[in-house]
């Protein structure tokens, strides 16, 4: 151990050898092609939006094949489908996390309020579990709950006097919404509190100590000591939730989409998916996907300056 | 006073369980329905409705034709075999990449970071994955599965480092001094230390690829590659149309022929259901065992994330 001290300098220099550096850089060798090959040349995939390209054009017809100019935005801006879809995308995502925001935050107070450890570790365990299963199986058993033959929810209704005859949930776009967002919170609170929870546990607890003596309860210490403290990570959770507000989750929506709700259900993300690789209409895909992601880049921006000028603490 | 408030307290401990207790029914239920309605016979649901509690009628009917079905073995198969290759050598490539990132004798390494930064906010879309893997001749094939999965991303180098970070420079430069070279350091020594870290990000990468359906719908058109999520998922979408097609017409009236048709239905919902569970048992099973290193791989994630 003494040694190392003294030629610690010396080690150091030896880290720049040609031997270790060729070691170092052998070991990043995979990953770097890895990276350049799966995402560093995709990109020049976006340059699709601005050209007439035909599938059979092979890869080399990326650049090859003629400019469009604006056209294939020009076309999708005028479908008369687009801004529905839009309608979709935001509303699903706004309500979405106006719902789920401050539920999950909710949630994860309250279970820092349960006094057993073992209790709330169970508690923890259970309600994450939903989050590992599947969109195929979640969403699954949420359009078999809802099946219109004896599916639990219309069993339910019925039985409570609620409902004279069952409701093809699944079939009637007006639901579409409300199912997505339930199914979504059901699957994900549980798991969506776990960076809350890391938060809280990170608050001096002094603070409690303080407060108590000064007379607050339970619910003033939550209102004036924990949510203060873990204000930053709710502030970054809300700007990833703005600029992920393009993104709808294609897992869960492809699922529960059928050709009944589509009027509700199609968002951006499945219209990628139909256009681009079912249609085989890539020019119009690519546009898509530039024109989403250039709004969720001033989205992201946006959201940070507001957030830095309001409460002083953002991403960047 | 005192009284008051342990008294308040015992009834906001009585409540508090009593709400937590029913969330964790509500997230339990939905798996709980399917596996009961996977054992339940079919001819029963179909006259009965669903069982909303536990199995009425008794019976492995679905579950053996689940497991009698080669196409369904097959599609079993290759999820198995997807997420155990790319699980192990994702991880491996992963975290020698970011061995590599944390030295700090490393030269270059804003290249790196700038080439991680860039993938990590950028991508091409399904388009340009699509044109590549065909131009790679990876579409419609096995390959399409593992090779683009083979780096986990430099959300994962980060966490990797932050934890390879942590361990204490001496031990580098004392295997240093014994003449061992970077990778003999890697994996004699930075590997076994990183145990937590590994099996989080490990678990992480295996449940995505066991429950991905997606690659499988984008890139892939032969029924010999399907993965069980997407067979399931196949399933479904077509069991769902004609559940949607003859429950509308039921409200009229119900005739013989339509009866059959549900009880040809609802044998086929039992199978589907079956055929859920299958692909959620895999990942019901290992889940309590893994579920101590989650908040560790994720905690680490979001201090340097």
């Amino acid at each position: 151990m003494k040694s190392t001290k003294k030629s610690k300098a010396s080690n150091y220099r030896l880290g720049y050898d040609k031997g270790t550096q060729c070691q170092l850089h052998g070991m990043m060798l995979p990953g770097t092609v890895l990276m350049i090959l799966f995402n560093v040349i995709p990109l020049f995939g976006l340059i699709l939006a601005f050209k007439n390209y035909k599938v059979t054009e092979g890869i080399l017809g990326i650049f090859t094949s003629p400019f469009y100019g604006l056209q294939n935005f020009k076309i999708i801006f005028s479908n008369h489908d687009f801004s529905r879809m839009l309608v979709n995308t935001l509303g699903l995502n706004l309500i979405g996390q106006l719902v789920a925001l401050p539920l999950t935050i909710l949630f994860a107070l309250f279970i820092n309020e349960i006094a057993k450890p073992r209790f709330k570790s169970c508690v923890q365990t259970v309600t994450y579990m939903p989050h590992f299963i599947s969109w195929v199986v979640f969403g699954g058993i949420v359009i078999e709950l809802l099946s219109a033959d004896g599916g639990m929810v219309n069993a339910l209704l019925l039985r409570l006097g609620i409902l004279d005859t069952p409701v093809v949930f699944m079939a009637e776009p007006k639901y579409f919404w409300a199912i997505s967002i339930v199914s979504n919170l059901v699957k994900e609170i549980g798991w969506g509190t776990i960076l809350y929870t890391a938060a809280i546990a990170g608050v001096d607890q002094e603070l409690y100590e303080a407060a108590v003596l000064d007379g607050a309860g339970r619910y003033r210490k939550m209102w004036y000591v924990t949510l203060p403290c873990i204000k930053g990570t709710v502030v970054i959770m809300m700007i990833f939730a703005v600029a992920g507000i393009l993104n709808n989750n294609f897992d869960q929506l492809y699922v529960l989409q059928n050709a009944f709700n589509l009027e509700r259900s199609e968002v951006i993300d499945t219209y990628i998916y139909k256009v681009g690789l079912q249609q085989l209409q890539f020019g119009m895909a690519a546009a898509i996907n530039i024109f989403k992601s250039v709004l969720a880049l001033i989205l992201l921006v946006g959201a940070n300056k507001v957030s830095n000028k309001l409460t002083d603490s953002g991403l960047f | 006073m005192n009284k008051l408030n342990s008294k308040n307290q015992r009834i906001f401990n009585v409540v508090l369980t009593g709400v937590m207790v029913l969330i964790m029914l509500i997230t339990v239920y939905p798996v709980w329905y399917s596996l009961i309605n996977s054992l339940n016979s079919a001819a029963d649901i179909s006259k009965n409705g669903y069982a909303l509690l536990w199995i009425r009628d008794f019976t492995w009917e679905s579950w053996k034709t689940v497991l009698n079905d080669p196409e369904i073995l097959k599609a079993l198969f290759t999820t198995f075999s997807r997420t155990l290759i790319v699980t192990v050598l994702q991880t491996l490539i992963t975290s020698m990449f970011a061995y590599g990132f944390s030295r700090p004798n490393l030269t270059g390494k804003k290249f790196y970071a700038a080439l991680g930064f860039l993938c990590m906010y950028l991508n091409g879309g399904v388009i340009a994955y699509f044109i590549l893997f065909n131009a790679l001749n990876l579409y419609d094939t096995f390959w399409v599965y593992i090779i683009p999965s083979l780096f986990g991303g430099f959300y994962n180098v980060i966490i990797f480092n932050a934890n390879f970070k942590a361990i204490p420079e001496s031990l580098f430069e004392s295997a240093k001094m014994d003449g061992a070279s970077e990778p003999v350091i890697f994996f004699r020594i930075v590997l076994p230390l990183s145990k937590p870290v590994l099996s989080a990000l490990g678990i992480f990468t295996a449940v995505g690829m066991w429950n991905d359906y997606t690659q499988t719908l984008y890139y892939t058109k032969s029924e010999g590659l399907q993965t069980l999520s997407y067979y399931t998922l196949s399933l479904m979408k077509s069991s769902e149309a004609a559940a949607n097609l003859s429950s509308s017409l039921n409200g009229s009236s119900m005739s013989s022929i339509l009866s059959a048709m549900s009880e040809a239905a609802s044998n086929y919902k039992t199978i589907e259901l079956a055929c859920m569970i299958l692909s959620a048992i895999p990942l019901i099973i290992m889940y309590p065992f893994a579920q101590k290193f989650f908040e560790k791989g994720v905690m680490v994630g979001s201090v340097k994330g």
